[in-house]
């Protein structure tokens, strides 16, 4: 038998909604991160990085790490474990620093 | 208590830090046989809380300058070697005002530079963006001075130890000096640690903000004194900084003796992409509390010398403690009172910068040649025994 995460615990979360991750819908649940909610649809990867161009997604889940960084409503740079996603949430794959239209 | 087993010191270097591994590169480079004690790991003080700023930009005719200049000589001959390693970047600095006065006041200070070797190259306010695409409108002008540079400081610090080490010097972390060491003449004889005892006609104080501490210990007053400074470090970024770019209030913040709290943007790019932004002053102590008003102060001095910054998150901030010493000039050299103990500390916020000439000087007088510069300014009695005290 399966088990998830939210059986263990007991919870008993509120009707799914969807945020969307690089133009396609994606469910959450009220109170999930964003991260929790990609990682639950089976997205691992949400970040290139800066030099190899390697993927990246959640490493260490409580904010300390910034590797979990991707595009959230327009702003790169957000760490997708501490933000929760919210209806109408957008995400889009973060290409290294996300600022290249800043360089000089 | 563990035993000597080495072939006999010639000196002992105390700090770990950049201007320790510079001492140790100089003096093993110069045949010495060099053991450097840290009570902490290296680059484990105000190294490895700095910029890297090697700046001559900053620095009125005089000893210091002249201590700069000849840095910035040493450092390129460094970066032929260790270059990349040390994230030795020669990419100048650019110095804004924001007034006419401010530009006026620039002209004077780099002509006064410009009698000594320093290059600096007036730039109209219509040109500051064809240097610094991002710089705020409106600015009155600036200077550019190209010999400006910078260094990663705990990569430069390990790189230096490391060829020091190659050439045979011993490193020592995580003991602590707890002696120095002296004859029935007074002559240094070398340091214990909490650990061993080392032997050496030698001494040389790299301590750093703890190097007054140290020159008690071997019976000698040097007020060095803590003066704190933070660093905003953003979320790494394209190259949105070409030059170490800073308002002109920078250089009269360094040369005051306040006490209170000085801010004034010191902006620069890093090659790991977050930028870097200082600069704080203030003299409180050992205080390690976060100062809520030195980092807002920094963050909108920045925002208002590059607007781009104000939409850029600020990832974390760390603080250290510049070694302060009432002149503003560090202590180099062999110390009158107590033969065989050099100074190589309290270069306050020039310490990276002012390294490799420190440790180059340090060595030529170990060996017994005439130091390249005049060491006089340097003298650690230039203090009275009753100053230095701080709040």
């Amino acid at each position: 038998m399966r088990r998830t995460p939210a059986e263990l615990v007991g919870a008993e979360p509120g009707p799914a909604h969807h945020i969307e991750f690089d133009g396609r819908p994606v469910p959450a649940l009220p109170g999930q991160s964003i991260a929790a909610a990609l990682w639950a649809d089976g997205v691992l990867a949400w970040r290139t990085t800066r030099v190899g161009g390697r993927p990246r997604g959640v490493f260490c889940g409580i904010g300390a790490c910034f590797d979990c960084l991707a595009t959230v409503d327009g702003r790169p740079n957000q760490r997708t474990c501490l933000l929760p996603a919210e209806p109408g949430t957008t995400v889009t794959t973060q290409e290294g620093n996300g600022r290249a239209d800043l360089a000089v | 208590m563990l035993k000597t087993q080495r072939p006999p010191l010639d000196v002992v270097v105390v700090g770990a830090g950049v201007v320790g591994a510079a001492c140790a590169y100089y003096a093993a480079r110069a045949g010495l046989t060099v053991a450097v004690v840290d009570r902490g790991p290296v680059a484990g003080g105000t190294t490895g809380a700095g910029e890297g700023n090697l700046l001559v930009s900053d620095k009125e005719p005089g000893p210091e300058l002249d201590l700069a200049l000849l840095s910035t000589r040493l450092w390129r001959e460094l970066a032929e070697r260790f270059g990349a390693a040390m994230e030795y970047e020669p990419k100048g600095g650019v110095v804004v005002s924001a007034t006419a006065a401010g530009q006026d006041a620039l002209r004077a200070f780099a002509a006064g530079q410009a009698a000594v070797g320093v290059t600096a190259e007036e730039v109209p306010a219509e040109r500051l963006r064809d240097l610094e695409p991002h710089l705020a409108p409106g600015l009155a002008g600036g200077f550019h001075y190209p010999q400006d540079a910078q260094v990663q400081p705990a990569l430069a610090a390990a790189h230096l130890l490391r060829e020091a080490r190659r050439m045979g010097a011993e490193l020592i972390t995580g003991e602590t000096v707890t002696a120095v060491l002296r004859g029935p003449d007074g002559a240094v004889r070398g340091v214990r640690t909490d650990r061993r005892r080392l032997d050496a006609p030698a001494v040389v104080n790299a301590a750093g903000t703890w190097g007054g501490e140290l020159a008690r210990l071997a019976g000698a007053h040097l007020p060095v004194m803590p003066r704190r400074g933070f660093v905003l470090v953003t979320e790494p970024l394209p190259r949105i900084v070409r030059h170490k770019v800073y308002a002109a209030d920078y250089v009269a913040d360094v040369a005051s003796g306040s006490a209170g709290l000085q801010t004034s943007a010191v902006v620069e790019g890093t090659p790991g992409g977050p930028v870097l932004i200082g600069a704080s002053r203030e003299r409180v102590g050992f205080d390690r509390t976060l100062s809520q008003e030195a980092l807002r102060r920094l963050a909108a001095q920045a925002a208002a010398l590059f607007p781009v910054l104000a939409d850029v998150t600020v990832m974390r901030t760390y603080r250290g403690f510049r070694p302060y010493l009432p002149d503003h000039l560090p202590a180099i050299g062999e110390d009158p009172r107590v033969p065989g103990l050099h100074h190589a500390c309290g270069h306050e916020g020039a310490g990276i910068g002012l390294a490799p000439a420190t440790g180059l000087l340090i060595s030529e007088q170990l060996t017994g040649k005439r130091p390249e510069l005049d060491l006089a300014p340097f003298r650690a009695d230039r203090f009275p025994a009753d100053t230095g005290t701080d709040a």
